[in-house]
């Protein structure tokens, strides 16, 4: 066993490497199996609709993990991570607009049809290179990390921590939402991106290519949760969890916060940037909607109740509450924001460590305890 | 020039009636013999309306207009009305209103019966639809010398807007006899506008001395077109020197339009600020005082513009309609009630729980905010609600330029700068206010001298979620109600807050008229949102300079 694999395997536990590969089988080969072998009408049969769904959820559980990678270790909540998600959407539905070439409305070979429908009569030049997949592939990590990297950079610098920078990030997401809502800003506007035809040369509308994206989702959110696990057990893993509990302590010992906040600032974006890019193809388009303040509060709630600073907790979250919506916005749709605000409003106060923290106060008994030395007083 | 020719025998009987009634006019004394007088021109011309053909109605209709009598006007209504009649004993001109088979006849001079006969004693006088338009012109002439002086401007307008041959020498007229210093400039204006095409060079040049002085911008570009050049190169105006005139006028009017430019984006950003103002000053508080972000305030901003319009639909029901207006007065204590109550609740359901945990109050807060949003989707549906504007602050000021303010606008600056006032003298002189301040400072030390925190928390919080109430009262007459109202705010508020300082009352009003004034000012360069990105990216990078905004607390208090 060389020296790297013997580090990756340090990464987690035998029981952890165990659940990892009974999730991996059920995930990468139960799930694409049910849907392609097995026929339709089948008990067993998972409809195309179910492994784009899933594909979704596996899209959010990569964004719940960068979130979680930032608010959950050190302690800064971002409410901005919509911005980076977008972003990262945004030149991956640039790439597939070029992709359409000339099967557009108007059949125009070089430019996609909302700037035809706008009078414009070339390519503004941040439109360029994105009919190169890898050109894409770059901007989706390079544009939300340059983001997050001169915004972190300004935002720790000056040691605007807590609510501040949630504000901060808020104002953020919300500048991005106005400016893409624009026409001028080239983006689409009101209506962002979408009609996209293939990618990478794969029909979009076959089935195939949805179960690929979805297998392609489950593999990045595989190495974005590896990614995240070597960070947090790291040492710089452990630096953040020192500035996360007492930020002026770890400043005094020495260490950096500043540039220690800003890496792991600038992944999470880059994660988040991913988790962007492989969701546009698989709900088909993307518009400034993503941008609005009120997903990516949405966001926070994922992480917090699957249970914030646990890797898995934030997975967790973001099947959970994203599976609620799927079924309380098709069974009430009235309901779901009565559900959502009651469960913002139930984690924070009841179950502050989320679905996770429950689990593992059962597991050393210590509800038990806390229950009966309820009981107990209420004898008393 | 055959049309002219057949236009020309009405004007002939117009320019002889006028020249008789001038006569009569200058030969008649002075006192009431000559309201006598004035009553017999009135007669004589009236006596032109009955005759036969329709050529000489039409002379008498016009001779009526420039004889500019206002008692003409119930005449001629009459007559397009149908309700003209010629009296067959004296072929006097009456106005006869129908009853079963008596007419009641009028006379228009003195406007009193004059007696009830049959309809065999009098003559219909007949109208028709090219008559009834000449009517309306005259009417519309004959109302440059009512009494009414509301209705005089109206005439002046309809005139100066649609000129025609005849309109220099009426408002010419109509500029002699008027009393009214405002209504007199506004005809001197239409005449200088109308003299600006003269063949006399001097009355041009008058005239554009005259326009130099105007704010309008539909008199600078009727002065830039005299600038024009014609398809064969000449100037539409030939006078080298009063060309110069006239660019120097245009130059000097496009100066002043400049400075009203200004002002204009100054009282508007004022506005902005003052909604920004309210909508923020409760959050201030709330933030300030007890480091509490509630992200649920603009749902209280929301509560109170549904107050206001639930009040609305109170009044309308069970209140004479004179009160209507009043609803408005009593949504104030109302709305501030209803949002101070659902801030009690919120604080003692909720947020006192998370104390010291300013991030999962954030989020729990949010976690109300969106139960809010539905619960009153649910309750009044999901579309806007419609808050009407009481007549008292409905309309607009014009200041000139073009510039109008309107009035709601300029209540909510006053109510806005009231509610400021009322506020920091609360927190300044009350005792609950001292206590407030206190537990701000150091909420150990507070609690240790006997000040119950948890109370003053919740009342704290109570105040500024009322405040935001009665901020949900003036924006519910300025922008439309809908479950959503509160959300456009929140971005907004949270940077007022941050960017003046927290817990600093002065940091946010000169946060909030600064945002708001900056907002507007960007607008014209760069667009409604374009401007309001910037304005974000400025803070953003603002806050770099100042992490604790321009107003920031000093010392211990700084440290919480």
């Amino acid at each position: 066993m060389g020296p790297i694999s013997r580090r990756l395997f340090a990464l987690e536990s035998r029981t952890g490497w165990a659940a990892i590969a009974i999730l991996l089988v059920i995930g990468l080969f139960v799930v694409p199996a049910f849907n392609l072998l097995v026929p339709e009408g089948s008990f067993f049969h998972i409809s195309t609709f179910w492994v784009a769904t899933l594909g979704k959820y596996l899209c959010f559980a990569i964004l719940a993990l960068a979130l979680d990678l930032i608010w959950g270790y050190a302690g800064i909540l971002s409410l901005g991570h919509g911005a980076f998600f977008g972003l990262g959407g945004y030149a991956m539905g640039m790439y597939m607009m070029r992709q359409i070439g000339d099967r557009g409305v108007y059949g125009n070979p070089d430019l996609p049809d909302f700037m035809v429908f706008l009078n414009w009569d070339s390519l503004p030049w941040y439109w360029w290179g994105f009919d190169q997949f890898w050109f894409a592939a770059l901007m989706v990590l390079l544009v939300p990390g340059l983001l997050a990297f001169v915004f972190g950079w300004l935002a720790f610098r000056s040691r605007i921590t807590g609510v501040y920078f949630s504000i901060i990030s808020q104002a953020m997401v919300f500048a991005f939402m106005l400016a893409f809502f624009r026409n001028e800003t080239g983006f689409g506007g009101n209506n962002g991106l979408t009609d996209f035809k293939d990618i990478l040369g794969f029909d979009l509308s076959r089935d195939t290519t949805k179960v690929g994206l979805y297998i392609a989702s489950a593999v990045a959110l595989l190495l974005v949760y590896l990614i995240c696990r070597a960070v947090v057990s790291s040492k710089l893993g452990r630096l953040l969890i020192a500035v996360r509990d007492a930020e002026s302590r770890v400043r005094f010992l020495g260490y950096s916060v500043t540039n220690a906040k800003l890496f792991v600032f600038t992944l999470s974006a880059m994660l988040a940037g991913i988790a962007g890019a492989l969701y546009v193809p698989q709900v088909g388009i993307i518009n400034p909607g993503e941008f609005a303040p009120a997903k990516s509060i949405e966001m926070a709630i994922w992480v917090a109740v699957g249970g914030r600073g646990t890797l898995f907790g934030a997975i967790l979250g973001a099947f959970s509450v994203n599976g609620a919506r799927t079924y309380l916005t098709g069974v009430a749709p009235e309901i779901w924001l009565f559900f959502l605000g009651a469960l913002f409003i139930l984690v924070t106060l009841v179950m502050p460590q989320g679905i996770v923290g429950v689990y593992r106060s059962i597991r050393s008994g210590e509800l038990k305890d806390a229950i009966r030395r309820r009981l107990r007083r209420a004898d008393a | 020039m055959s049309v002219t020719t057949r236009d020309n025998v009405p004007r002939l009987r117009v320019v002889l009636f006028s020249l008789i009634l001038s006569l009569l006019a200058l030969t008649a004394p002075l006192g009431p013999v000559h309201a006598q007088a004035d009553d017999a021109a009135l007669r004589a011309a009236l006596s032109g309306l009955n005759v036969r053909s329709f050529k000489d109605k039409t002379a008498a209709v016009e001779a009526l207009g420039v004889l500019g009598d206002p008692r003409a006007v119930t005449a001629l209504e009459a007559m397009s009305e149908g309700r003209l009649y010629g009296r067959k004993s004296d072929e006097t001109v009456v106005i006869g209103d129908r009853d079963g088979r008596v007419y009641t006849l009028t006379d228009p001079t003195t406007n009193s019966v004059v007696g009830e006969v049959s309809s065999r004693e009098i003559k219909k006088i007949i109208a028709n639809n090219k008559l009834r338009g000449i009517i309306r012109g005259v009417l519309g002439q004959l109302a440059l010398s009512s009494p009414d002086p509301d209705l005089r401007r109206a005439a002046v307008e309809n005139v100066i807007s649609s000129p025609t041959e005849a309109s220099l020498a009426l408002l010419k007229r109509a500029r002699d006899r008027e009393t009214e210093d405002n209504i007199r400039a506004r005809l001197e204006t239409g005449i200088a506008t109308l003299e600006l095409g003269d063949e006399d060079p001097g009355l041009r040049r008058a005239a554009v001395e005259r326009l130099a002085d105007s704010n309008d911008p539909e008199i600078k570009s009727l002065l830039e077109r005299r600038l024009l050049e014609d398809n064969d190169g000449t100037f539409v105006e030939s006078d080298p020197e009063i060309r110069a005139a006239v660019q120097k006028a245009v130059d000097d009017i496009n100066d002043r339009l400049a400075l009203f430019g200004l002002a204009e984006d100054l009282i508007f950003g004022i506005s902005l600020g003052s909604v920004l103002l309210l909508a923020a000053i409760g959050l201030a508080i709330t933030f300030g005082v007890m480091g509490v972000i509630n992200m649920a305030h603009g749902e209280m901003i929301m509560l109170g513009a549904y107050t206001t319009f639930v009040m609305q639909e109170i009044f309308r029901a069970i209140m004479p309609a004179e009160a209507f207006g009043f609803y408005l007065l009593a949504s104030i204590p109302a709305a501030f009630f209803v949002a101070a109550a659902f801030g009690v609740l919120i604080e003692r359901g909720c947020i006192r729980f998370l104390y010291g945990r300013p991030l999962e109050t954030l989020l729990a807060t949010w976690g109300v905010s969106l139960i809010l949003q539905q619960l009153v989707r649910s309750i009044f549906g999901a579309n806007n609600q419609e808050v009407a504007n009481p007549d008292w602050i409905a309309g607009a000021i014009s200041i000139g330029g073009g510039v109008s303010v309107t009035v709601n606008r300029v209540y909510i600056v006053v109510f806005c700068l009231i509610v400021v006032a009322a506020l920091a003298a609360f927190i300044r002189y009350s005792r609950f206010g001292l206590q407030m301040r206190a537990v701000t400072q150091n909420r150990g030390m507070a609690s240790a001298m006997g000040i119950r925190t948890g109370q003053v928390d919740a009342l704290t919080f109570a105040l500024g979620s009322g405040i935001a109430g009665v901020a949900g009262v003036a924006l519910s007459q300025v922008s439309n109600v809908s479950p959503n109202l509160g959300q456009a705010f929140i971005v907004d508020s949270f940077m007022v807050v941050v960017f003046g300082g927290v817990g600093s009352l002065w940091g946010t009003i000169v946060g909030a008229f600064g945002l708001g004034i900056v907002n507007k000012f960007l607008e014209p360069y760069a667009g409604a949102i374009l401007g309001k990105v910037v304005v974000l990216v400025i803070i953003i990078l603002f806050i770099q300079k100042r992490p604790r905004g321009l107003f920031a607390l000093k010392g211990r208090a700084a440290e919480g």
